[in-house]
């Protein structure tokens, strides 16, 4: 890390840098931009991979704290850039280094009103246009009168706003065009079967082929966010398992370790176990509903009937030890809620004995079906660059060949002690999406069969203080959900309640890349393409 | 009927008049328990699943728990082609429009069932700024189910409670439903 350190403070003699999580380096905005292109062009080690932004109202500054990684060396970097000026912020835009940084900015933009200079689309994501205010602005004036609830439709409108510096430094207010006034626009949701939850597009065709997508978030913006900053670190746990439901033990996993990382507490290895188990259950269980729904939209209704029976086994085991078929609300600060069920390990086992056969039995079913092939070989096609490029990571991402898995990356739980495979796959396309999820429910049945007979005895949590308070610091943590990497970021002030929670959600990149992932393809495509992207739109919009 | 009491008209004229000032109509209220009868029986739902719920609400319809058991038979994605609206999940102010909307586009009779938590009062999202605080609020609700996510038996249990509701409908007279919306509306303009 210290060669990196020199070779910044050489480009930038203003940078300073500080230890959290690893190096952090603050910049002037100034130079935040002649920084990340060289951060991105580095020739040892490129930090190609923006893992997210965070947006921040530290009070008398607004700014963005920019999480970067190199795939190639692993090396890991956070960049924390300011402004002092709370009435017009304004920073500078990477997203033409990263393209992910594109929904990022537009997520930081809606939320905090700072504007990104260059930035080629300054729309709110979330929120509607005629929203007053930028919610999670410290003075941010929640009131019901300033924002009632709106009967009256939106406006579709087809240009957007960009702020462009010129060569000479002034800055100007530019329209550009999103859809031509002769493009033949369909729009798409909120209110669909196939969209997997309330997502909207909106794209523009040429016949049959598509020439743009632009998809729009918040149809389920629920302000977790917000809402945790005025709540007690274990009451913020329940969001969790409503952010995306299918990954519930995955997303509060997250946030656990997030906090107990904070507080340096060491859960107990009866927990650790439990908890890599369930994750691993879960796992299987969001796979199934992915091949039941998937297959549905592409016309295959009965398979999920099929892929339901086998999920209602793995909800009846999660549901006598946690007592719920959902919102198991079962990790808690220090360990898990309570022991595991008697007839707990040996339906696993029973479970882990049927399903392989039963995988068997849906590739008999669908895989191999020549409809299904035709549908799914060598359509909506993404390269391994452009998924980096996007932050695609989950089974979207390694279908295309980025070995992008936090199991493998930064092992946590027991992920360092038992043996599985990163299932890989290169061709990028449906099919590889599909079988890279099918596979990952052996390697998950796989990493149960180690642990499931050897749960130690002891106790399954820590004791822990009645009120939970964390030191001042901020902490990001990363776990492998069902559809990507999930992060939590906690900023303390060394209260009970945190300064700034936010959730890193893979889904977000998912919608983001669909334009690229589907342009060119046909519309009856898109929803073969969007499906096998398997994102869930409550984890993006939170 | 003994031959004694076929000549007693004074007692029949007696039922006749208590019918007529009960407000029931002999034939016609034949006519309305043929129509409940049916209509009971095969009440759809169209799915407007958002968030938990709508994945709780597919468990319904699968194998295991089966609504089609009961005359739920399938879901309809169009609204001109269903009866019901399953509000599954948190509505937010963006999309509080969208759900008037599809509303409005339902065939009569129709009807609303509240599912969860969030969908019935805001539930762990009641205080957020961007939360419909229950949907009571934008529209008449018929029937509501508690729960974060209610289990697959209470989704039953409720749109079971909505095909109670239909069977005591009278078209012909009687209490209408079709006023009682109108006054809910007329304050929410």
């Amino acid at each position: 890390m210290a060669t990196i350190q020199e070779k910044i403070s050489a480009l930038i003699p203003e940078a300073s840098f500080a230890e959290v999580q690893g190096l952090q380096v603050s910049v002037p905005d100034a130079q935040w931009h002649k920084l990340a292109k060289a951060l991105y062009e580095d020739a040892n080690s490129p930090f190609d991979y923006l893992t997210t932004i965070v947006g921040m109202d530290w009070g008398e500054t607004l700014g963005c704290i920019y999480y970067l990684e190199s795939t190639r060396t692993g090396n890991r970097l956070s960049v924390r850039v300011e402004t002092a000026d709370r009435q017009n912020p304004q920073l500078h835009s990477v997203a033409d280094l990263w393209e992910s940084a594109n929904f990022y900015e537009r997520e930081v933009y809606d939320f905090f009103g700072i504007v990104f200079i260059n930035h080629p689309d300054m729309r709110r994501l979330f929120l509607r246009r005629d929203w007053v205010g930028h919610p999670l602005r410290k003075d941010y004036d929640a009131s019901p009168e300033v924002n009632p609830i709106r009967l009256h439709h939106e406006e579709a409108y087809d240009t957007t706003v960009s702020y462009v510096e010129q060569p000479d430094g002034k800055i100007v207010k530019t329209e550009p065009v999103i859809f031509e006034p002769d493009d033949y626009v369909i729009n798409i949701g909120p209110q669909h079967p196939s969209t997997h939850g309330v997502l909207r597009l909106r794209c523009s065709l040429d016949g049959e082929f598509i020439k743009k997508i632009d998809p729009y978030c918040g149809y389920i913006h629920r302000g977790i966010e917000k809402m945790s900053e005025s709540l007690t670190y274990p009451q913020t746990l329940h969001f969790t398992d409503r952010l995306d439901y299918l990954s519930a033990m995955q997303n509060r996993h997250a946030l656990c370790m997030c906090i107990e990382d904070a507080m340096q507490v060491e859960i107990p290895e009866r927990a650790k176990y439990i908890r890599t188990i369930n994750d691993e259950l879960m796992r299987i269980s969001s796979h199934l509903l992915f091949w039941g729904t998937f297959c549905n939209d592409l016309g295959s209704t009965t398979a999920l009937i099929y892929g339901f029976r086998e999920r209602e086994m793995v909800l009846d085991i999660l549901e006598e030890t946690t007592g719920a078929r959902m919102s198991f609300h079962y990790n808690k600060i220090g360990g898990v809620m309570h022991d595991i069920h008697p007839d707990y390990q040996r339906k696993i086992k029973e479970f882990c004995k049927i399903m392989p056969e039963r995988l068997k039995e849906y590739h008999r079913f669908f895989t191999g079906n020549v409809i299904a092939q035709g549908r799914m070989h060598g359509i909506s096609v993404i390269s391994k660059e452009r998924c980096i490029a996007h932050s695609m990571t989950g089974p979207s991402g390694r279908a295309s060949g980025w070995a992008c898995d936090v199991r493998k990356r930064i092992p946590y739980a027991l992920y360092d002690k038992v043996e599985f495979d990163e299932v890989l796959r290169t061709e990028g396309d449906i099919y590889a999406r599909y079988m890279v999820r099918m596979d990952e429910i052996l390697q998950s049945i796989r990493i149960i069969e180690q642990l499931i007979d050897n749960i130690p005895e002891g106790p399954v949590s820590e004791k822990m203080k009645p009120i939970i308070k964390l030191p001042e610091g901020q902490w990001f943590r990363q776990v492998e959900a069902s559809r990507g990497a999930f992060g939590v970021y906690i900023e303390s002030r060394g209260d009970k309640y945190p300064y700034r929670l936010k959730f890193n959600s893979p889904g977000m990149m998912l919608v983001a890349s669909l334009d690229e992932v589907c342009r060119g393809g046909k519309i009856a495509d898109l929803i073969a393409g969007g499906g096998s992207l398997d994102y869930v739109i409550p984890d993006i919009d939170r | 009927m003994q031959y004694e009491d076929f000549k007693d008209n004074e007692s029949l004229e007696k039922l006749v008049e208590e019918l007529n000032a009960a407000g029931t109509n002999v034939v016609v209220g034949v006519f309305d328990d043929i129509i409940n009868w049916g209509r009971s029986n095969s009440v759809w739902p169209l799915a407007f699943a958002t968030s938990c719920c709508g994945i709780e609400f597919m468990s319904v319809a699968a194998a295991r728990h089966d609504m089609g058991r009961f005359g739920f038979e399938v879901t309809r994605n169009s609204p001109r082609q269903a009866d019901f609206l399953m509000v599954a999940g948190t509505i937010v102010h963006r999309m509080a429009p969208i759900l008037k909307r599809v509303y409005d586009q339902l065939a009569e009779p129709k009807y609303v069932i509240a599912t969860g938590a969030c969908a019935v009062s805001g539930g762990p999202f009641r205080n957020s700024f961007h939360t419909v605080p229950g949907i009571d609020q934008i529209l008449p609700v018929d029937v509501f189910v508690p729960g974060c996510p209610p289990r697959p038996e209470a989704m039953l249990y409720g749109m079971m409670q909505l095909q109670r509701k239909i069977k005591v409908e009278n078209f012909f007279g009687g209490v209408n439903r079709k006023q009682k919306r109108e006054e809910f509306f007329k304050d929410k303009e």
